[in-house]
């Protein structure tokens, strides 16, 4: 399986890019911070106040280099893409099965499979890591509640709003006991619900940037195989929304996102000083800790996993391109039915 | 007769011959991934398609040509096409730089051989033979154009258009050569192979505790 390619998060504030030779060349107050060459390179993302010469937009287009633009709270901006890529001919029968209504269900059922099961799977690695007394009984139960949707998700073909209504049901289920599996921190780090818009507490921060770095290796992914990442099964049609990528995040949300900032908290690693509150109760992260969490993003990325499917070893950081290969081939035909990432 | 709008690249022909389903990948899907075969034998394209033209004595050079067929729908560069003096003009010679070893498939003369037909079709001239020039062996091949290579060539042009049109990607299968294939981790070759049935892969999953 493809080799991990490395990915250059560009934090630092009026940061300069350019093109050096076939180098990616990285100036802050014109002086030279870094160069790396692109063979090798997946992606850029750039947090917030960075800017880009025109001749490496160029290049990295080229070169089939993903270059992103978030704030610098890790909100999508924009997104650098060459020629639009893939096949015409396979996002039509994306849009087709988006159109039918049974086969968005029975998409969307493989999608949920994998986050059910793995939102279970990490309840009950907690236990197992540090599951006593209450604690223990309160992560079994909730385990044992996505054991339930799990068959029920399965078990018949349901309609989208069945499945969305059992979805909701293991996200509460999960969530409600979230904070279980958070073993220090005390009052800073407690968790009660999830906030987006904006995040509200320490952990919403932690989940909700976490989850835009997997969004954006979500929707890269599926470019790279030729699908429209705005057309998806499970969450519909809304204008601006990366629907397709959303629904690809869903079965590695709680394998990549939701162990990393679990990792990040309970090794200490973050304190309850790397965030601010603002004046309207909103939490973000301050600079350092934003560089900490992307670099154990990063070394998650290159952890190696058995692929349960594929049965061939491959990087946590590919999975995003494995799984959306997976659904490309299953569209064209070459398999029988699209096989999430299950994670044991 | 194609019409230029059916016209297919040149090197098509190589990648179907290679394995069908490279081809649909590539042209099809257009999918492509550059590994160190394919980047070094960009980098010997570049040098040998500077896009200069020489002479030297009897023999005239010209690089990176665009040439057609419209009899075979094909279209593409050709690296290096000499042209040696003859009675009353010139006459083209094609060479094709390849950058490994000879191959046993002969998918590099049939490329040389497509060339030769779309200057035979473009300049009304008849070409005898062409060569390939391997960059490992630094070595010329001359390559006849033989009745049997026409018709190989022309049979493999009409098998990528019949591909192509049917806007299918065979299905993967896995062989030595897939070792080779740049497209390898996108052909996911062993699906073909194993082709574990996705429902008893799920309920596997989800049986195991």
């Amino acid at each position: 399986m493809k080799k991990h390619g490395n990915t250059i998060y560009v934090t630092t504030q009026g940061s300069y890019l350019h093109k050096e030779g076939e180098c990616v060349c990285v100036r802050v107050d014109s002086v030279e911070k870094g160069k790396i060459p692109i063979h090798g390179l997946e992606g850029v993302v750039c947090f917030g106040q960075i800017g880009v010469s025109p001749f490496l937009l160029g290049h990295l287009a080229e070169n089939g280099v993903s270059l992103t633009f978030l704030t610098e709270h890790g909100k999508f901006l924009a997104r650098l893409v060459g020629p639009v890529s893939g096949n015409v001919l396979l996002r039509r029968e994306q849009y087709r099965r988006a159109d039918d209504l049974q086969e968005s269900a029975r998409l969307a059922t493989g999608f949920l499979l994998g986050k059910i099961a793995n939102s279970r799977t990490v309840l009950q690695r907690a236990c197992r890591d540090h599951g006593e007394g209450e604690r223990d009984a309160i992560l079994r139960c909730a385990a044992l509640r996505l054991k339930d949707c799990l068959q029920r998700v399965n078990q018949n073909e349901s309609a989208l709003d069945a499945l969305r209504g059992v979805e909701g049901e293991a996200a509460a289920a999960y969530f409600d006991a979230f904070s279980q599996m958070i073993t220090v921190g005390g009052e800073a780090f407690t968790f009660h619900q999830r906030s987006r818009r904006p995040p509200l507490d320490r952990i919403n921060c932690l989940l909700s940037f976490l989850y835009s770095l997997l969004a954006h290796d979500a929707r890269s992914a599926l470019e790279t195989v030729g699908l429209d990442p705005a057309v998806g099964y499970l969450h519909r049609d809304r204008p601006g929304r990366p629907s397709l990528a959303l629904d690809l995040m869903e079965e590695l949300r709680p394998v990549l996102a939701d162990r990393v900032a679990l990792t990040l908290i309970n090794r200490q690693e973050i304190a309850a000083d790397d965030f601010k509150i603002l004046e309207s109760g909103a939490v973000i992260l301050n600079d350092d800790a934003r560089k900490k969490l992307l670099i154990s993003w990063q070394q998650k990325k290159t952890q190696e996993i058995l692929h349960p499917y594929l049965q061939e070893t491959v990087t946590l950081g590919s999975l995003c391109r494995v799984q959306a290969l997976l659904l490309a081939r299953y569209l064209r035909g070459d398999l029988d039915a699209y096989p999430p990432f299950i994670y044991k | 007769m194609y019409s230029e709008d059916d016209l297919v690249q040149l090197s098509a022909l190589q990648h179907y011959i290679f394995c069908p389903r490279q081809c649909a990948l590539i042209h099809l899907e257009q999918l492509w991934e550059e590994n160190r075969l394919t980047a070094e034998g960009q980098l010997m394209h570049k040098r040998a398609d500077s896009g200069k033209a020489e002479t030297r004595g009897n023999v005239k050079k010209a690089t990176g040509l665009l040439l057609r067929s419209l009899a075979l729908g094909l279209s593409g560069k050709a690296d290096v096409v000499e042209y040696l003096r003859e009675e009353g003009g010139w006459r083209p010679y094609p060479v094709e730089y390849k950058r490994g070893r000879p191959r046993p498939d002969g998918a590099d003369e049939v490329q040389l051989c497509a060339q030769a037909l779309c200057l035979e079709e473009m300049t009304g001239k008849s070409i005898g033979e062409g060569a390939l020039y391997y960059g490992e062996k630094k070595r010329r091949k001359i390559v006849p154009l033989t009745e049997k290579l026409r018709e190989r060539t022309i049979e493999t042009a009409l098998g990528v258009h019949e591909l192509l049109k049917s806007g299918k990607t065979p299905a993967p299968v896995k062989a030595a050569h897939c070792a080779n294939c740049s497209l390898n981790e996108t052909c996911l070759p062993d699906l073909g192979a194993k082709r574990t049935r996705v429902r008893d892969y799920i309920s596997r999953m989800l049986r195991e505790e």
